[in-house]
């Protein structure tokens, strides 16, 4: 090792210097002498301190890395030649007469490949099987939703409201119970709301990695569902540019977009980034007719710049994503009976000709994101700081009354977070990391919009500790264990109805909460803590350099989100009250995963298998009938229940010859209500994909495939249906929100070739056809289904182009 | 320990964001409840035979239900002028939303039926383009007997249709009423 002390080395040199002089008094023709200079291969500085090693001499490089042997004998020498941090470096040398040798090392090359090594494999945890999305199938994607995007990974499904909104469900789980990672961000983007779809653009990412079933304990400790960690690629460490610009059109929403990336970096380290995109759609098509005002307009930017050495570095990273879209003019109900209506048709009751408009109803959401980061390797690990800043603003724009252009909902959530980590290894083959995180979190709904706040207005400060430590066992077996402490305060402001106040009898629960009753309305000012505990436990056998078998247990802890514990009233969009419970805990999930995989030139096999035992999982049931003056509405209310959920899925991918490549995968999910085995809303149904393609090499990397999704039908579905009462005729309607729609199943066609370009870029085209069949069906997993169908086929052609 | 120097430089962000503006949050005006639906009728042959029919919800989609008032029975055999008000009891002083009905005429209509006894609408008023709105109205009571009068606003409704089942939009209020007519 380089690092031995001054001494040390002097002795040894020393040493050598006597053997030097002992060979010398015995040997013939041994005058000779051999200089050496030892260098940055990289940027030519010399390298102090490298030692160089020959038969049993022994030396080390001075200030300018320069090295003198002496009195060598006619021979052929093996130098062996090593620095602080570095792989040795084995050469040979004749020597005959006085020699001169360069010798470049690999030194910041070396540190580099290490790097790339860690970042291509840098799982977040070493004893969880990830699955991970690769740049080339997120630029398949570049004009979709990350919600899509996910669901090309088994096991992962998506629940839409619409055509765009798009939200991922792992394992069957979603919303709250799935933590979003971007760059190392928690994002805090009101994720509770179904309808509220990820702020994040996947062309400002590089690579995704989803953990089912359990925390990623780094960031977080209540991911019941699951983690999708989205990051940019590591900026290279020499002087270039590189980037991308990609150009998408589409036939269905007759739109497309643009996106395009830069990035300089210096081998010195310093780098920067730029990155942006635009969508622009218009009203998607079914099979049969226009959905009307389901466009939308995206437009994102990110910014990235700092300096990335070997043993420090800095980073400051801004995005802005930002939208405006439209919400299907014929899903706006106001009632239960409109509902019905809506299902009777079987077709939406607006339908216009196709247009770009975006009219009310609709959503204009922001995301702006800054983080800073810093990081250091010391002795004892490598710390990094870190501190973000999040502010997400949420309008809904309803159809409303008179000429009211303003908002109905209007939300401001503004997130601070800042991080230490201590990431730590050591001698025998084994990791720890840690650390310590504050978040400070402020939620501002607009009182100027005249409608009652759906979310009120709060304060939340969290407090978290964390330690994961991992270590290689044996070759073959690897454990890993990781514990993490939240803390919770929340400090909210809400107006209840004093009607419900007192329905609930939170008057009685919890009377310190009221700050003043105003009659109508009570203002509350209710306070709460949260202590939570999640930990990790997993182990990692390899079978063989190929196969390896992964078992975990998670647990993780969820506080009640802002919806579940405020929720009071009519929620327009669904046409239900809800209403949410102030004494609800924390919601624990029990997660075990075993997981085989195995993988070799030829084919991959991932076979995962999980049972997800959730404690006092918060979920909502209809449970009566309540008449307004706007007729009667389903009452929902949020419950707390013991549930079950457990499935596998099974990815199979096997290449045949050296040019068909043949795919499947197929998942199930099952889920209950612990106590009496209903099922739970919203699981997704059984799905099978199966894909062939055929790659020609030879003419430009020509690929064609051809895939098949075959969705079931869910036939596990809890009864949440209810009689309406119908004055107008005097009878009572099944208003039947629960019978999920039939199977079906899509084909979808891709294609994709490249072509080098003279100045050593290249481009790529896809061509790719979804719904090839102009298949009309609805999907279980669409809360719009009552009021719409499914997107009938859709051409898209994207040009990119990679410098 | 550059870098270090520039992250320290993010936690007076913190510091400043973290004032405490101990403010409550001021109340919302909730300006688009309906809490009040009172319809009027009035004998065209006998100006002192009024029935006023209500319902009123002053916590709108709180728990209370809506109370529902007739003031007395209908008269067979004559026809009421009808006229419809619909307040906002939640602002002070009470909006009328009525007004807002009819300047938006073309966005709105009134559906009336009856069950239990035969009864006959006629609309009276209408909006620019000739359909039908219904804030003001005829009612006939055709012959004696019980049942109940349902009144349904409907807000964006395909206009002119052939009724509510087929209308569209959306019910900004419906109510049913027990009547009796004599």
């Amino acid at each position: 090792m380089c690092g031995a002390s001054f001494s040390s080395k002097l002795a040894l040199t020393l040493y050598s210097f006597f053997s030097l002089c002992c060979i010398n008094s015995f040997a013939q023709n041994c005058n000779n002498r051999l200089s050496i200079q030892v260098i940055d291969l990289h940027d030519g500085t010399p390298l102090e301190n490298a030692t160089v090693q020959t038969n049993d001499l022994l030396g080390t490089t001075d200030f300018d890395g320069n090295l003198i042997f002496e009195n060598l004998c006619e021979d052929t020498y093996v130098l062996t030649i090593s620095h602080e941090d570095c792989e040795s470096l084995v050469q040979t040398v004749d020597i005959k007469k006085d020699t001169f040798r360069k010798i470049r090392l690999e030194h910041h090359l070396n540190e580099l490949e290490e790097i790339m090594i860690i970042s291509n494999n840098r799982n977040n945890s070493r004893t969880l099987f990830e699955n991970k999305i690769s740049k080339e199938v997120l630029d398949d994607y570049n004009s979709r939703t990350l919600g899509e995007v996910l669901k090309t990974v088994t096991g992962v499904s998506s629940l839409n409201s619409g055509s765009y909104l798009s939200k991922p469900v792992i394992n069957g789980l979603h919303s709250s119970r799935v933590i979003l990672i971007n760059n190392g961000v928690r994002l805090e983007d009101q994720e509770w709301g179904i309808e509220h779809a990820p702020s994040i653009d996947i062309n400002s990412i590089d690579k995704i990695s989803i953990i089912k079933g359990a925390s990623a304990l780094k960031y977080a400790g209540d991911a019941v569902g699951g983690v999708i960690i989205a990051e940019s690629s590591r900026e290279k460490l020499l002087d270039t540019v590189y980037g991308n610009a990609t150009t998408n059109l589409q036939s269905n929403g007759r739109g497309g977009s643009v996106s395009t990336n830069f990035t300089k970096t210096n081998s010195n380290g310093w780098y920067y980034r730029l990155q942006g995109t635009l969508k622009r759609m218009g009203d998607f098509e079914t099979p049969e007719y226009v959905m009307t005002n389901t466009g939308f307009l995206e437009h994102n930017l990110s910014l990235k710049a700092g300096l990335n050495r070997i043993d420090h570095g800095f980073d400051i990273y801004y995005s802005l994503f930002s939208n405006r879209l439209g919400i299907l003019r014929s899903s706006h109900a106001h009632t239960a009976i409109d509902i019905i209506n809506a299902i009777e048709n079987d077709i939406p009751h607006i339908i216009e000709d196709f247009s770009y408009d975006i009219n009310i109803p609709r959503q204009k959401i922001s995301h702006n994101l800054l983080k800073l980061r810093g990081f250091k390797n010391f002795d004892f690990g490598k710390l990094s700081l870190r501190y973000d800043f999040q502010s997400n603003d949420r309008k809904e724009y309803d159809i409303r009354r008179g000429d009211r252009t303003r908002p109905a909902l209007d939300l401001n959530l503004q997130t601070h977070s800042i991080a230490f980590d201590l990431e730590s290894k050591f001698e025998n083959n084994s990791n720890l990391k840690t650390g310590i995180s504050a978040r400070y979190q402020k939620n501002f709904p607009d009182p100027a919009t005249g409608v009652k706040r759906i979310i009120p207005d709060y304060k939340k400060y969290d407090f978290s500790l964390y330690s994961v430590f991992d270590i290689g066992l044996s070759n073959d077996w690897l454990l890993e264990a990781g514990m993490r402490y939240d803390f919770s305060h929340i400090d909210a402001y809400k107006y209840y109805r004093t009607s419900l106040w007192e329905a609930r009898n939170y008057d009685e629960l919890f009377p310190e909460f009221v700050v003043e009753d105003l009659g109508l309305n009570t203002l509350t000012n209710p306070k709460f803590d949260f202590h939570n505990i999640s930990s990790n436990i997993g182990l990692k056998y390899s079978i063989s350099n190929s196969e390896n078998i992964f078992f975990n247990y998670s647990m993780s802890s969820r506080k009640p989100n802002p919806s579940e514990l405020f929720s009071e009233g009519l929620h327009h969009s669904s046409a239900r009250i809800e209403i949410g419970d102030l004494s609800f805990n924390s919601e624990v999930g029990h997660n075990f995963s075993l997981t085989y995989d195995s993988s070799n030139e030829k084919s991959s096999l991932v076979v995962n298998t999980f049972a997800n035992l959730v404690d006092d999982f918060i979920y909502m049931i209809p449970v009566d009938l309540m008449p307004t003056i706007a007729g009667v509405f389903p009452y929902w209310e949020y419950k707390q229940e013991d549930a079950k959920l457990f499935g596998f899925d099974v990815k199979y991918d096997r290449q045949y010859f050296t040019n068909f490549f043949i795919g499947h995968q197929f998942s199930i999910i099952k889920g209950y209500e612990r106590e009496n085995d209903k099922p739970l809303i919203n699981m997704p149904p059984v799905n099978l994909k199966n894909q062939i393609s055929y790659s020609i090499p030879k003419m430009n990397n020509l690929n064609l495939s051809l895939e098949s999704e075959y969705v079931f039908r869910q036939n596990e579905y809890p009864n949440n249906n209810f009689e309406v009462f119908i004055p107008t005729e005097d009878i009572y309607l099944t208003l039947d929100t629960s019978t999920p729609p039939g199977a079906y199943h899509l084909l979808n066609f891709a294609s994709s070739i490249g072509f080098k370009s003279e100045n050593g870029g290249n481009y790529k085209i896809n061509l790719r056809i979804e719904n090839l069949l102009n298949h009309h069906y609805k999907n279980y997993l669409n809360r719009l289904r009552y009021f719409t169908h499914e997107m009938g086929r859709n051409i898209m052609l994207s040009v990119s182009y990679n410098y | 320990m550059k870098i270090f120097k520039y992250a320290l430089l993010a936690i007076p962000f913190l510091y400043f964001s973290c004032d405490d503006d101990n403010d409550t949050p001021e109340p919302i005006n909730e300006e688009e409840v309906i809490t009040t639906m009172t319809v009027t009728l009035v004998n065209h042959q006998n100006g002192s035979d009024v029935v006023t029919m209500q319902t009123q919800d002053l916590d709108g989609d709180g728990p209370n239900a809506p109370v529902v008032t007739v003031s007395g029975p209908l008269t067979a055999g004559t026809s009421y002028a009808g006229s419809i008000q619909w307040l906002n009891e939640m602002e002070d002083p009470a909006e009328d939303i009525t007004l807002e009905v009819q300047e938006e005429d073309d966005e709105h209509q009134v559906f009336f039926s009856a069950s239990g006894v035969g009864m006959e609408f006629v609309y009276m008023d209408f909006d620019g383009n000739g359909n039908p709105l219904g804030t003001q109205f005829v009612l006939a009571p055709l012959g004696a007997g019980s049942g109940s009068v349902t009144i349904t606003l409907v807000h964006e409704p395909n206009k002119p249709n052939d009724g509510l089942d087929t209308a569209g939009g959306s019910i900004d209020i419906q109510t049913t009423f027990p009547v009796t007519v004599e």
